[in-house]
């Protein structure tokens, strides 16, 4: 097989093999249910509870804040429609951005269709939330901010301290979807005011499917699953115990080596935007150039149309992601592109690279080659450039 | 996602590239949805479509499509062309995924609108041609940073 360059990490990771070590004894030697009496059970349980420690000591919280959920989507959804149920007396105002995931905007969407008011905060150029715009947003009614932590597309790192300091002064609860940045960036929840967050395991070199919510201790919100008494009877089902160990050893292992990686990671992707900028013309790069995720890359290639590019990077072994309309399924280019005031017609040219723990300097350089050859054989299949050329030549 | 035929038709698409001095140029969709294609074509006094080309910014598919209808029309008379459907396009490239299907629909567009152009410029009128309602000279002007 061709060899792969696996530039998407932002859509998913690899599970680290300490990771699927650690978790395959729980699928064949540990496989009592936590919530039973006898010790073989409890075995479970203790596995379980030493990955929320983990977990909990990642983010400054407490072991019993931590609650276990399917995913990063169900944690968003958990946070948003919870927490309005439970604070509907006090008003039915939500204030979120407009470069939200999916897991919160169509959330919101439904909020809406309930009831419920949402205020869908502007960003500037970089992707970056107003402060002032929320400031201006928040209303006696509003219970609810919940404002990504860092953008899954274009890796802008919002001002979560600011946000969380604002939040508190109004006495606003804040929730942040943070699943992109969560030990990609160092959080502490008490430090930044979060009251709560979620986040996902397979971001994180961990195992899909499982992802946690914090919840402050002292913020009301109930049960989103009912049945049994897991997750402090907020969050039923048989705990699934090998997900959770492989979590908190992802974490563990992710934690660890936070800063060697983003330091790796950042200067590989300088050193990938700067040549794509120096090397192809018509190009700019999205998202905030300093305040943005380690591994993340953000490009604009004008007369160029992001699926095209996609397939042909994936013809020479390159997965990447792009924001253009063919690839949402919609005939509308990313939101997030749009909200930062792009044209369609440049949305349409993006490329999205993520960049992970095992990327080599030889794999940005081939790929920088694969992108300056395709960008120029589709440009001269493109009649957006002929016109352009033509205009001004 | 795509059949085997679209792929091929991506990876090496047929008949890219200008006509100068074209007997009818086409261009239709707009930038805003993503898929722009333009088509020349080189009619000779008999009426046979003697050479075409194509130049296309879009998807996969509205690659794939472009090719395939350039090579349907290619040869053939100019009422010929006109019986290339969206509908033939897509049978000639075994498929497409429904989204993309408004792709196929761009292809049959642009050819019209090239034998539009053709018709106008000669000052006749063809059987059966409608004057196209897609075209991009009418959209407004790129920007560029
Ligand atoms: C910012 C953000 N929120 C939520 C999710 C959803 O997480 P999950 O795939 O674990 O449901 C993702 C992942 O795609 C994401 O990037």
């Amino acid at each position: 097989m061709k060899k792969m360059i696996y530039l998407d990490n932002a859509a998913t990771t690899r599970t680290a093999p300490e990771v699927v070590e650690a978790m395959l004894p729980y699928f064949t030697e540990y496989y009592g249910n936590a919530s039973t009496v006898y010790e073989f059970g409890a075995k479970s349980k203790e596995a379980i509870s030493k990955a929320r420690e983990t977990i909990a000591n990642s983010l400054g919280a407490k072991e019993n804040e931590i609650y276990f959920t399917a995913g990063g989507s169900e944690a968003d959804n958990w946070a948003l429609k919870a927490a309005a149920e439970a604070y509907k007396g006090k008003g039915k105002h939500i204030i979120t951005s407009k470069i939200e995931h999916h897991a919160i905007l169509h959330t919101c969407q439904w909020l809406e269709k309930n009831g419920f008011e949402v205020t869908y905060l502007d960003v500037d150029e970089f992707g970056v939330v107003k402060l002032e715009e929320l400031k201006k947003a928040i209303r006696p009614d509003t219970i609810l901010i919940s404002i990504m932590f860092a953008n899954n597309e274009i890796g802008t790192i919002e001002p979560v301290k600011e946000i969380g300091a604002i939040a508190k002064e109004h006495g606003v609860l804040f929730h942040t979807d943070a699943v992109q940045a969560f030990c990609q960036v160092p959080i502490n929840v008490d430090e930044l005011n979060i009251d709560m967050l979620s986040a996902s395991g397979h971001k994180l070199n961990g195992p899909k499917g499982i992802g946690f919510l914090y919840i402050r201790k002292g913020v009301k919100i109930r049960s989103f699953l009912h049945g049994g008494a897991q997750e402090r009877k907020r969050r039923a089902g048989t705990e699934n115990v090998p997900g959770i160990v492989g979590f908190g050893k992802a974490v563990e292992l992710a934690i660890a080596s936070m800063e060697d990686r983003s330091e790796k990671e950042q200067k590989l992707r300088n050193y990938l935007m700067e040549r794509v900028l120096k090397e192809i013309p018509f190009t700019r790069i999205n998202g905030d150039r300093t305040n943005r995720l380690p591994n993340n890359v953000n490009i604009c290639f004008q007369f160029v149309e992001g699926e095209s590019l996609l397939i042909m990077l994936d013809m020479k072994g390159i997965c990447g992601s792009s924001g253009s309309a063919c690839t949402s399924g919609s005939l509308d280019p990313s939101h997030v592109l749009l909200a930062i005031g792009l044209p369609h017609e440049i949305a349409h040219g993006s490329l999205r690279l993520t960049l992970g723990a095992d990327t080599t300097k030889e794999d940005i350089d081939d790929t920088v080659d694969a992108i300056k050859e395709i960008v120029t054989q589709l440009r001269e299949m493109s009649p957006l450039y002929e016109d352009y050329m033509k205009k001004n030549h | 996602m795509y059949s085997e035929k679209v792929m091929d038709h991506f990876k090496n698409p047929r008949n890219v590239g200008e006509i100068e001095n074209a007997s009818g140029v086409g261009t239709v969709g707009n930038a805003k949805c993503g898929d722009i294609m333009r088509i020349f074509l080189d009619i000779d006094e008999d009426g046979i479509i003697k050479d075409v080309k194509f130049k296309t910014f879009g998807c996969g598919a509205a690659v794939a499509t472009s090719s395939m209808a350039t090579e349907l029309v290619k040869g053939k008379t100019i009422q010929e062309a006109l019986q290339v459907t969206n509908k033939a396009v897509m049978e000639a490239l075994d498929g497409l995924p429904p989204v993309k299907v408004h792709c196929s629909l761009l292809a049959e567009e642009a050819i019209h609108a090239a034998l539009w152009d053709y018709a106008e410029k000669n000052g006749i009128k063809i059987e059966g041609l409608e004057k196209p309602k897609n075209d991009i000279s009418e959209e407004e002007e790129e920007e560029d940073y």
